[in-house]
């Protein structure tokens, strides 16, 4: 690769990723020399303000048509726009929660917690990015090792440590199994290019392989399951979102998840949407029972068993293993719906989750306990936190006038608007969501029907911000979804994701 | 003006809960006050609807309509849109129920004077219970509808889980998962039907299903897929009903929730069920329904007397009243299966009736309940000596329950059962066993409590001037349908006819 070549790439299309880069690169250099005492909190805001300039570099590309460059292996499209933005958004929110974190254990390693956020979504902003096997990996290990470092950083806790220890070992093992499922696509077409392994898919040799085909893909789709807490790689999820501390637990249950989903939605529908089945003429088709029968067994797991958690974090793990499922339910409904279904709902997740989290965050350190008890009388003691914490909880659970409410419809729509509709994963959905009312309205009924000593609770005019801006977007998505919606359509034309431009086939035979 | 009026009307308890924000908790004086007069205000605005509503006009009338939602979805045939709007209107039923809704609110606040504690944020959720039940009855469309249904559920929860009796947490939970199931099943269906036709509206959805066969079958509509949405559909609005077996969740919230409340919950809530069925049920699937008459004439008979042999049994008035409620919507499925304009009518004046009947004894168990602390039938006798008034409302709103002439109830199920005789006689004479047995339990109870010997009560006040008006008003409201039902019946008359068109008589 010649200075020429490289000068001839669009550099301008990388800018939110260069910003973040550059941001992180930054504040690693200035906590290294900055004196041990001194607050850390500045490296907060800096590292706000880098994903606030990312996001805002992004809102510069919207209008920006699809462009490839470095080889095709990075990507700007509608997909890799709209998604990123729900990355950074989740990301700002996180890094303020961050910046109130009073726990003396972190305070240490603060410095370091900024850079390695910024460089996970680097990864997962990556990932969105991404048009080959190679980056999307890279991108995913970056997002994942940030990750295992994020949910051990309380060194002096036990329970950290061992949410660390167990993330990485699972993580590690469902590395494997993806890498072990994508060797199987790279080994039948040839290609890393995700848009090359699409054109090779329609190989009829492939006719042949039919089953090493579905081979490859449940075993990709089972590990890519890790990320988003999905059945069946769900197990870590309780452990470590209880381990973590709360910052790192709502970006591990947001934007980490998200990140799942991108990388689940950019490898499986791009490279099997043209390969062949066993029987029928469609791979996708044919695998649909499992995927099914997948986001059905994570819909029951999650909620069945958040039913029995006295613990308020790992209550918010089976609830995330739970919405896992009901976002996987879209994949099935192969219609044009899927990338706005999710895309909304991890909109609306994210404001209900990362609102949750927030007084999750501001009670567990006032009261020094995870049990769900701290909610006792929440609503005498503190209504201006019981009644956000009750529209996050009913947006969870999926209750009108609320963001959640419109994203399970429109999970609905998907699932019931085909021919023959999907009637019994809408009825596996619906009865869970029902058991999900008894713990969800559990939290409620602690709030406002028992009554709790304990002082006012004292809450950080950050957290504050962030509170109301969760619980504000909670419900005007809940009423007015055509605002997001509108947004998604106006600036966002998802056929892009399926375009495979000119350049691939002129860099092609370059390598 | 009147473009804006209904939504004004089905918003208008906001305007209580803005000002309540202002009131500082622990003045329970202008909290109380400010209640009642919160829900004054939707009733004034819902006479001015009625003044703007043409009696024996035909179809919907008040119509607002806007784009609220679209979805975009690429199909093989193109780009197709799924709009949802914002659509809401008042035909003749409708328009009856939301008075009927006004009224027991405003009177359920009167009796809200009672409530111990947490008053401003208990009117909070009642106004927003109001503005839910508003909702519902004025909605055009499923997705409109099942958000209304939807946030009378939350308010419900929290004003019998906070305000209830001894068990009022298990009453709200289950409350909660009974009618979580109705719902739930509801969203299939409305979400279903949704994707096959592309509209929510209701005549738009009941036009499509009229069309003939050969014309649904390209929208993937069948028979059976007709049939099996209406079956989800009264198995959803039987819970809300309630229909045996799906009843218990009623009897423990009457048990157990604040008297106010049941008011609310059994004069306007249940009757959600039966708007439900004679809307979507008969009014979108006439031919379907047809066919599943005998079977909800059936329901409604095993309702009536299974109801009417528990109401016998029970030694709490309370729960005398919770399975009179069950008795007395069977009624409503007797008049809905018989199908004819009769049973059609004695349905929704059951409805009201019973709306205005259960609102009223409800509220004199709460006041007898507030004197004695007991709704034992034992704790009471003789009442009459000491408490003339409350004894004599009380006698008369029994004999209006067990259907004397001249008050609503007997129209109602004189009319039901007229119809049923027409097209099932069987039926409908076993069904008469359950107005005998109606007599027995309702007189039982009440001349337990007002006559025999007298016993000892903490208080022995008669009916307070706040609340001689909720029992006066209702009282008055139900003699005046028994004397003259032609005011309700003119005004249902021509969309009970366009139901009945369809049911082909």
């Amino acid at each position: 690769m010649d200075l020429d070549t490289l000068l001839s790439f669009k550099w301008s299309v990388m800018a939110p990723e260069f910003i973040i880069l550059g941001v992180a690169t930054l504040l690693s250099v200035i906590d290294l020399f900055m004196k041990k005492e001194s607050s850390r909190k500045p490296l907060a805001w800096l590292a706000g303000a880098g994903v606030l300039g990312a996001l805002a570099a992004i809102f510069m590309q919207l209008d920006t048509e699809v462009t490839s460059i470095l080889y095709d292996t990075y990507r700007l499209d509608s997909f890799s726009k709209a998604f990123k933005i729900l990355l950074l958004l989740g990301t700002l929110l996180v890094l303020v929660l961050a910046a109130s974190y009073k726990k003396e254990d972190i305070e240490e390693n603060r410095g370091e917690f900024y850079y390695l956020l910024l460089s996970a979504l680097l990864g997962a902003m990556m990932m969105a990015s991404s048009a080959d096997l190679i980056t999307l990996f890279v991108g995913l290990e970056l997002l994942s090792l940030a990750s295992y470092i994020m949910a051990g950083l309380e060194r002096r806790n036990k329970r950290s440590n061992e949410s660390a220890f167990k993330y990485v070992v699972s993580g590690g093992i469902a590395t494997a199994i993806t890498l072990f499922g994508m060797s199987y696509v790279f080994g039948l077409t040839g290609e890393t290019n995700l848009f090359l392994i699409a054109q090779n898919m329609q190989d009829p040799e492939l006719l042949k392989h039919g089953f090493l085909l579905m081979f490859a893909f449940l075993i990709t789709f089972a590990g890519l399951t890790f990320k988003i807490a999905a059945a069946p790689l769900h197990m870590w999820a309780p452990d470590v979102y209880e381990g973590a501390p709360v910052p790192v637990t709502a970006f591990l249950s947001v934007v980490s998840k998200t990140a799942g989903f991108v990388i689940l939605l950019r490898f499986i529908i791009i490279t099997f949407i043209a390969a062949p089945g066993i029987d029928s003429e469609s791979l996708l088709l044919e695998v649909q029972p499992y995927v099914m029968i997948l986001a059905a067994a994570t819909m029951i797991i999650g909620n069945v068993t958040a039913l029995r958690q006295r613990n308020i974090k790992r209550m918010f793990a089976y609830s995330s293993i739970a919405q896992a499922g009901y976002i996987l339910v879209p994949f099935v409904s192969n219609s044009s719906l899927l990338f706005e279904l999710i895309w909304f709902y991890l909109l609306a997740y994210l404001f209900m989750n990362i609102g949750a989290f927030t007084i999750i965050q501001v009670l567990t350190a006032q009261e020094k306990s995870n049990d769900i008890s701290i909610f006792r009388g929440l609503f005498k003691r503190s209504p201006w936190l019981a009644v956000p914490m009750t529209f996050f909880l009913l947006s969870l659970a999926g209750i009108p006038i609320t963001a959640g409410f419109v994203g399970k419809f429109g999970i609905f729509m998907g699932a019931l608007g085909l021919e023959p509709a999907h009637y019994w994963l809408a009825a596996v959905m619906m009865a869970t969501t029902l058991v999900s009312y008894v713990y969800y309205f559990n939290v409620i009924a602690v709030m406002f029907f028992r009554d709790g000593e304990g002082a006012k609770v004292a809450v950080p005019s950050g957290l504050a911000a962030v509170l109301a801006f969760c619980a504000v977007s909670t419900v005007i998505l809940g009423v007015m979804p055509d605002l997001a919606l509108d947004f998604f359509y106006g600036n966002f034309d998802i056929n892009e994701f399926f375009m495979n431009i000119e350049a691939v086939d002129t860099h092609t035979h370059d390598h | 003006m009147n473009a804006w009026l209904l939504s004004i009307l089905i918003f208008s308890p906001l305007l209580g809960v803005l000002v309540l924000m202002f009131v500082p908790s622990n003045d329970e004086k202008s909290i109380k006050w400010l209640g009642v007069l919160g829900t004054l205000f939707p009733l004034g605005i819902a006479l001015v609807v009625l003044s703007a509503f043409k009696m024996g006009g035909e179809g919907l009338q008040l119509t607002e309509k806007f784009s609220w939602i679209s979805y975009e979805v690429f199909q093989s045939k193109g780009q197709v849109s799924y709009p949802i709007f914002y659509e809401v209107g008042v035909n003749g039923l409708s328009m009856v129920l939301i008075l009927l809704t006004a009224v027991v609110s405003v009177l359920a606040a009167i009796a809200s004077f009672s409530i111990k504690q947490n008053w401003k944020s208990y009117f909070i959720l009642f106004f927003l219970l109001e503005m839910g039940m508003l909702g519902v009855f004025a909605a055009q469309n499923l997705f409109l509808f099942f958000i209304f249904f939807e946030v009378t559920l939350i308010p419900m929860f929290f004003l019998i889980g906070r305000w209830g009796y001894l068990e009022k947490e298990k009453a709200a939970y289950s409350f909660l998962i009974y009618n979580g199931v109705g719902s739930a099943i509801l969203l299939i269906v409305f979400v279903t039907l949704f994707m096959k036709t592309g509209t929510m509206n209701f005549e738009q959805l009941a036009y499509t299903f009229s069309l003939p066969q050969a014309e649904l079958n390209q929208l993937f509509i069948t028979k059976g897929f007709k049939m099996g949405m209406l079956i989800a559909l009264l198995v959803a609005f039987a819970v809300k009903l309630p229909v045996f077996p799906l009843h218990s969740w009623m009897v423990r919230v009457h048990v157990q929730a604040p008297p106010a409340i049941v008011m609310i919950h059994s004069g306007i809530l249940l009757k959600i069920g039966a708007y439900g069925v004679i809307v979507f049920g008969a009014g979108m699937f006439p031919d379907q329904f047809k066919s599943l008459a005998f079977i909800i004439g059936l329901f409604g008979v095993i309702n009536l007397l299974y109801g009417a042999f528990l109401a016998l049994t029970q030694t709490d008035v309370k729960r005398v009243l919770a399975y009179s409620s069950v008795s007395h919507m069977g009624i409503v499925l007797i008049g809905l299966a018989a199908g004819n304009e009769s049973g059609m009518m004695g349905a929704v004046f059951q409805v009201v009736s019973h709306g205005l009947i259960s609102a009223l004894l409800f509220f004199l168990v709460g006041a007898l309940y507030e004197r004695s602390g007991s709704s034992e039938l034992s704790a009471f006798g003789g009442v009459a000596k000491r408490m003339p008034i409350l004894a004599g409302v009380f006698l008369a709103g029994g004999l209006a329950s067990l259907g004397l002439p001249g008050m609503s109830g007997f129209i109602s199920e004189f009319m039901a059962f007229l119809g049923l005789f027409e097209k099932m006689p069987v039926l409908a004479a076993v069904g008469t066993l359950g107005l005998i047995l109606t007599a027995v339990y309702v007189l039982r109870a009440v001349l337990a409590i007002t006559f025999g010997a007298e016993k000892e009560l903490n208080e022995t006040r008669d009916l307070s001037s706040s609340e001689r008006v909720p029992a006066f008003v209702l009282l008055a409201a139900i003699l005046f349908i028994g004397i003259y039902p032609a005011w309700l019946s003119d005004m249902l008359r021509p969309t009970l006819d366009a139901i009945l068109l369809g049911l082909g008589g």
